[in-house]
Order: structure tokens, then sequence, then C-alpha cells
């Protein structure tokens, strides 16, 4: 099987600071990859220079694209690049408002990547963000409203719902479930959980929440310092931490 | 089936002195198709260990763990993963689940992670909630909320919903009355006769008669203090 | 009038002009930056055009200025004599006699010829702007023709009056290329942006000058099942009793009575001097 991503030796640094550094993986399709590690930790900016959000300074981002197989990424021209982002993978901010265009309905929030690949049918564009929204579990009724009369936990399902809508095949998350309540919280992990089974999706998502990771990754990295120190099967690392950091950060998470 | 050949286990506690607990030395054993083994020891003698080791959630410090083929040992991540779905299940003592998921999906989770059609897989997570005595009107609610008892069967119809050729059960009758208790192992028997290889722990000494083919006393494999 | 140079710019700044109007042509719809200058009057009043005149105009041009489609409001009046004064050109209000037209939100009803040269005064120039506002993103996207987020304008009007409301700055799709704003015209006027006469577009404030060379194709976006329909006032003018012109409906009196009338109103003039006459026209009405 080839793998959706493949990761190799991504540096970033900021002036003689250390972004991320060394950073290596492969992710294979339908496979969830937790990123956990403390504020500074460089998860954040690994997963901005692997949606090419950030210019790195070294290493490949080699996707598997549908037409022409493996492909670097980092090494495409902008409008592919920019394509891609727009068809083939997704990404699904921490703030719903850096993902969302706050002054377009809900429906036209979820329609503009439909609009932006060629669909030009009111009533299809339409009839699928009113899927979608559903999906979501958000009122069908709630589509022609702006995201700002939404709630932060509905808005961040929007966003979801905005970004999945074009069947992307991975998808990118920044802290998805930063900054909701636990109740929103956990609703949002169970729909996130049956998109990813539903859809087959393959994820990296970025949090400092280690019960967000143990619910929805299959495998996760241990990030300190813009290093990866430890990564593997979810439950193991969690379980049997190995890295002097990794036993610090599992000991450290209150227990309720 | 599964396979333990001289496996060793210890935790180092970097962030205490770095102090290195040796927890398991030489564990090796074997079991085949269709046959149950329970783990016996006392408290504290490693039989969980044991069985992590063999679930791949704790890291074997040397040695190999061969289930289904696959060193579990030295395997990748996503072959784990495969492992545990198709071949290798696992009913641990606790559900985890996430919050929310109504109790018959939460049972036919497994199923529907190896591409089972939902009606199919749903139906057959309502016979075993049936088969356990989880009233129906439960089913559409999440099992956070319910009592040890109802959470523990909830965890075995979850466990024994789809066919795994090797299963690993922590404890599986205990907090059960004598007709659950009954039921469960109606259930583990069903699963030997399919060809199930198990390794399980039952304090249950009549459960472990019934059962149980063999038993292997893991203070064998715990290390003596130096 | 010796104290101006030819049409108010010096020759450095209309050459500058002139080639941002060619490479305009070049690139039809692309909104080339040029450096606007400081006019005698506000932004808002046509900046942007009249520099664009300034460095079209020759003494030989016969120039004329339409606001709203009216020869006779103060702008139109203001621009005509400021070219007057500072060209010494020669001045028209019939669209068939002007070579150069100065307009503002109108397309002439007359067809226009390869003879003549359209401008349009815009005030904002980028169609993207109002679901955009980072110029960096919309110079972006219009370099990579990610023109999605046009759809979602139309979109959203659909889904808030059952129809697309846009009703003027309609966006138009050139030569299978740029979106362009063809500035606030009407869009009963889109269907006559593919003309024989050169449009050139100018904004002051913006700096920016576009243009549409003659017989290019210019589409007007919209969706398979709500297409483009460029609709006016369903009434005939009641002054000439045209059918087909753009109207303005002017209220009479406070019982609600009111008419439409040509918005052009050059070609209501000429119309009615050939003898058509409204519901409320009158033979010596002209």
């Amino acid at each position: 099987m080839t793998p959706l991503l493949q990761v190799k030796g991504i540096e970033k640094h900021y002036g003689a600071l250390i972004g991320c550094k060394d950073v290596s993986f492969d992710l294979y399709p339908g496979e969830v990859m937790g990123i956990v590690g403390e504020s500074g930790s460089g998860k954040s900016t690994l997963l901005n220079c692997l949606a090419g959000h950030l210019e790195t300074d070294a290493g490949q981002v080699i996707f598997d694209t549908r037409a022409d197989g493996p492909v670097d990424t980092l090494q495409m021209s902008e409008p592919e690049r920019r394509m891609l982002g727009r068809t083939d993978w997704a990404f699904v901010h921490q703030h719903a408002r850096d993902g969302l265009r706050m002054s377009v309905s809900a429906g036209g929030n979820i329609g503009e990547r439909l609009m932006a690949v060629g669909d030009r049918h009111y009533g299809n564009i339409r009839d699928k963000a009113v899927d979608w929204l559903g999906r979501v579990e958000i009122a069908e009724s709630r589509v022609d409203d702006r995201p700002t009369a939404f709630s932060g936990g509905m808005q961040q399902r929007l966003q979801i719902a905005r970004n999945l809508v074009t069947g992307p095949r991975l998808v990118f998350m920044d802290e998805p479930t930063g900054g909701l309540d636990v109740s929103v919280q956990a609703r949002l992990l169970d729909l996130l959980r049956g998109l990813v089974r539903e859809m087959g999706l393959s994820a990296i998502i970025v949090t400092h929440d280690l019960a967000v990771v143990r619910l929805l990754a299959d495998r996760l990295m241990v990030m300190k310092d813009g290093h990866v120190v430890e990564a593997g099967l979810t439950d193991q690392v969690l379980d049997d931490p190995q890295h002097a950091y990794t036993q610090l950060l599992v000991s450290s998470v209150l227990q309720v | 089936m599964i396979e333990l050949d001289n496996v060793s286990k210890s935790f180092t506690l970097h962030n205490q002195g770095s102090a290195i607990i040796p927890v398991m030395e030489g564990a090796t054993l074997k079991v085949n198709p269709g046959e149950c083994v329970a783990l016996t020891g006392a408290s504290g003698a490693g039989k969980s260990t044991l069985m992590r080791v063999i679930y791949g959630n704790y890291l074997a410090a040397s040695g190999r763990v061969v289930v289904g083929g696959l060193d579990v040992a030295q395997a990748e991540p996503r072959e784990i993963l495969a492992l545990r779905r198709e071949t290798l299940g696992y009913v641990s003592q606790f559900l985890r689940v996430v919050p929310r998921v109504p109790t018959q999906e939460v049972v036919a989770e497994p199923l529907l992670a190896i591409g089972v059609d939902k009606a199919q897989a749903l139906e057959r997570a309502t016979g075993l909630l049936e088969r356990l005595n989880i009233r129906e009107r439960l089913w559409t609610l999440s099992p956070t909320t319910f009592s040890g008892g109802e959470q523990q069967r909830v965890n075995i119809a979850r466990g024994f919903a789809h066919g795994y050729p090797a299963m690993l059960l922590d404890e599986p009758t205990a907090s059960l009355d004598a007709t659950n208790r009954d039921t469960v192992l109606s259930l583990i028997e069903e699963a030997k006769a399919r060809g199930t290889a198990i390794v399980g722990i039952f304090h249950d000494a009549e459960a472990r008669e019934r059962v149980c083919d063999r038993e292997v006393n893991v203070s064998h494999f715990t290390p003596v203090a130096a | 009038m010796t104290e101006y140079n030819f049409a108010y710019l010096d020759e450095q700044t209309k050459r500058m002009i002139r080639r941002a109007i060619l490479k305009g042509l070049a690139v039809p719809g692309y909104q080339v930056p040029f450096a606007s200058r400081e006019m005698p009057m506000p932004y808002g009043w046509g900046t942007g055009g009249v520099q664009v005149s300034a460095a079209t105009l020759t003494p030989d041009d016969t120039f004329k200025v339409i606001d709203q489609g009216a020869d006779d409001t103060t702008n139109a009046v203001s621009i005509r004599k400021f070219f007057e004064n500072t060209a010494g050109v020669a001045v028209t209000e019939e669209t068939e006699k002007a070579t150069l037209i100065q307009t503002r939100h109108r397309i002439p009803e007359a067809e226009l010829t390869e003879d003549q040269i359209l401008v349009y005064q815009v005030p904002i120039p980028e169609p993207l702007r109002f679901l955009e506002p980072r110029e960096t993103e919309t110079r972006k996207m219009h370099s990579l023709e990610e023109y999605g987020l046009m759809h979602v304008k139309l979109y959203e009007d659909i889904s808030q009056h059952g129809d697309i409301a846009t009703a003027y700055a309609y966006p138009v799709m050139v030569q299978d290329r740029y979106v362009m704003d063809p500035s606030p015209i009407p869009k009963f006027d889109n269907p006559k942006l593919e003309m024989s006469a050169i449009q050139l577009f100018g904004a002051g404030r913006e700096q920016r000058i576009y243009a549409v060379p003659p017989h290019t194709k210019v589409v007007s976006l919209d969706f398979e099942d709500f297409p483009f329909v460029a609709s006016k006032a369903n009434h005939p003018c009641d002054l000439c009793g045209a059918e087909d012109s753009y109207l303005d409906e002017v209220i009479l009196d406070d019982a609600g009575n009111r008419m439409f009338v040509c918005s052009d109103t050059d070609f209501c003039r000429s119309r009615r001097a050939a003898g058509h006459v409204g519901r409320l026209g009158t033979e010596d009405a002209a």
C-alpha cells in the first residue's frame, strides 16, 4: 500500500530558533495521527509546514495525488497547491472564524468549495449545503443564517462541513476542540470519528489535549522543542510512555 | 495463534531518578486456536501486564510476541491497528468510549470498523445486548451513565461483536450476576468452538474451571528482586 | 487656453496613463495599476475617468459626457466644461457625433461604432472586494483564476432574495479569463459590453485602469438554474414611448403619480425629434 502522505526531514527555523526539525513519518489512507506537545513545542509550526501555509527550510511532503501518484507538494506550483487545498486537502482551524467567511451565510460557506471547483447549479449547491448541515447536526432552517449568529460549537461544525463537502482525503486539524465547552467537545469528537470512518479520511490532528487524541487518533507523535521525542500507537504511547518528556506529559494530566 | 517467546518488560521512570523497574522476564507462552489459557498468580504478579504486552499496549523490552503471524513487539502502529481490527480482540475491565454515542453503536463499532454493513452490524449488536440482558430502552443511550455491571456487559458485547480469531479477556465475569455470568461463559465457549485462541484472567475459580483448558502462573515470569 | 497644457495633464503623465491603457487593452479585464494624479475635483466625481479621457483626447475629438445617461447633470456639465477649457475640444450631446464619451453608470442606448471610445468612471474596480477585503488575496485570486468566491456572492443573492438581486455592477467574465466589475452600470447594460467601440475604465482613488477591446467576449456570471437576465422597469418611456431603453422612475406628486423616462436623455430627445410620443409626451415637448 502506498502511503497517502510521506513526510521526510521537515525542518523550519525562525532565525536562530528551531520551529521543527528532522520530522519524518508516513501516513496511510484512513489513518488518524495526533501530534501532541506543549505550547511552543513546534506542533502547529509542523502542521502549517505540512499544509503549505508556511515555507519550510528543508524536507519533503509527498502526497499521493489522484492524477499523478506521489508528488512533493513543497515543489508544486502555487496554483497546484492551492487547488489541492480546495479539493483533496482540508484544514480545520482552531478558531472557526479563521476558517469561515463570517459575512456569508452557512449555505454559502459550505458551497464555496463546490463553486471553486466549478459547480454552477444553484439547486445542487444548496442541496449539498443542506445535506452537510444535517451531517454536522445543524438544523436546515439555519442555512441562510450567518455564522456570526452561531454558537462556538456550531461554528466549528460549520467549518468542518465547509471543509469536507468536496470529499477531501486528508484533513489537517489545529486544536479542533480548543476553546469549546466539554459537552460540545464530546459531540464534535463523536462527529469527527464518524466522518473519519464513513469517508475513509486520513487526518493529522494537532492538540494539547491527550483525551482528544486517545479518542480520535490511531497514532501519536509527541513533540518537544521542535523535535519528535516519541511516536507510536496512541494507547501504547499514553499507557507505556518511553521518553522522559512523554512520561511527564502523561502524568501531568488531571484525572477526573 | 498467540505465541510469546522469552518476553521481558521493564518500566523506566525518567522523572523519578530514572529508576528501572523490571516487571517481567522470560515470559513464554503458546496458545492454539480453540484453546483458552487462564493466567494466574497473586495480585501484582503481572497478569494484566502480560495481557497488555500481547495487545501491544505495553512495549515489550525484548523477546517475540507473535499474534496471528505478526510480531507485536516489532510491528508498525498500522500493522498493530489492523491486527486489533481483524484478529485480536480485548475485553478490558473498563469501558472507554466517546461520550454521547448510543450503546448499540458502541457495540457495533468493531463491526463497522471492518466494513460490515451498518444494518447488519446493529442487528448483531442488539442481539448481543439482548443476550446480556441490557434493557432495550438503554440501547439508544450512551453507556457512560450506566451502572458498573451494565457497563461491563456492554463492554463484553462489544468485545464479542466481531468473531476475532484471538481474544484477551480481563476478568470478564467480575461483578456479574449468575445469569449474565452464564451467558458470558457461553459466549466464551462459542468463541472457542469457532477456533478462537483465548488468554484470560479469571478470579472466579468456577468460571476458570468451566472454560479454561490450562493455567499459566505468571509468577514464574516475575523477575527475582536483585 | 494657453495657460493649461492640452487636456490639463502634463505630457509625461499622459504617456504613463497611455501605457497603462495599452496594457489594459492587451490584457482585457486585468486591472493595471497607475499613478493616479490629484485632479481639480474631488474623488468620486470621476477623477479616474477624467485622467483616462485626458490621456486619450486629441484636438480633433468631439467630446460627450453623461452621468446616469444624462448630459445635463452637474457632474456631466462640469467635466464637459473642464475639457472645453483645458483642451479646447469640440463638445456634443449627440451620441453619434461624439468620438470620445465619458460616462458614469450607463452605456448609451445607441449602438457605438469602432470610431468611438467609451470611458467609464469607476468607484471600486475590484469585484471581489466585498467578500475578500485583502488586496494581496484578491490579486492572487485573479492571477490564479480562483473565482469561486464571485459565485458565492450570487449564491447569497439567491438565498436571500430568491433571485440574483445584484442589479448594477454585475460581475462579468472577460474573454474567459478575468472577472471584471463593469462599474456601476445597470445589469440591463451588460449585454452591450460586447461592442465595436473601445471601452476604458478608470478608477482614480483606487489607481486602477482596465479595458475591454472591441468585439471582446464579455459574459455575465450566473448559475445554470438562475441564468442572467438583463432586466429593466416593465414600462415604455412616458416621453418617447421607447420599449427597449433603460428607464428612470420619476415621482410626480404626493398622490403617488409617477412616470418612467429614458435615462439616456440624448436617445429620448432624438426619438421625440423623430416624432415618437409617449403616454405623457407632447409633440412640442422636444
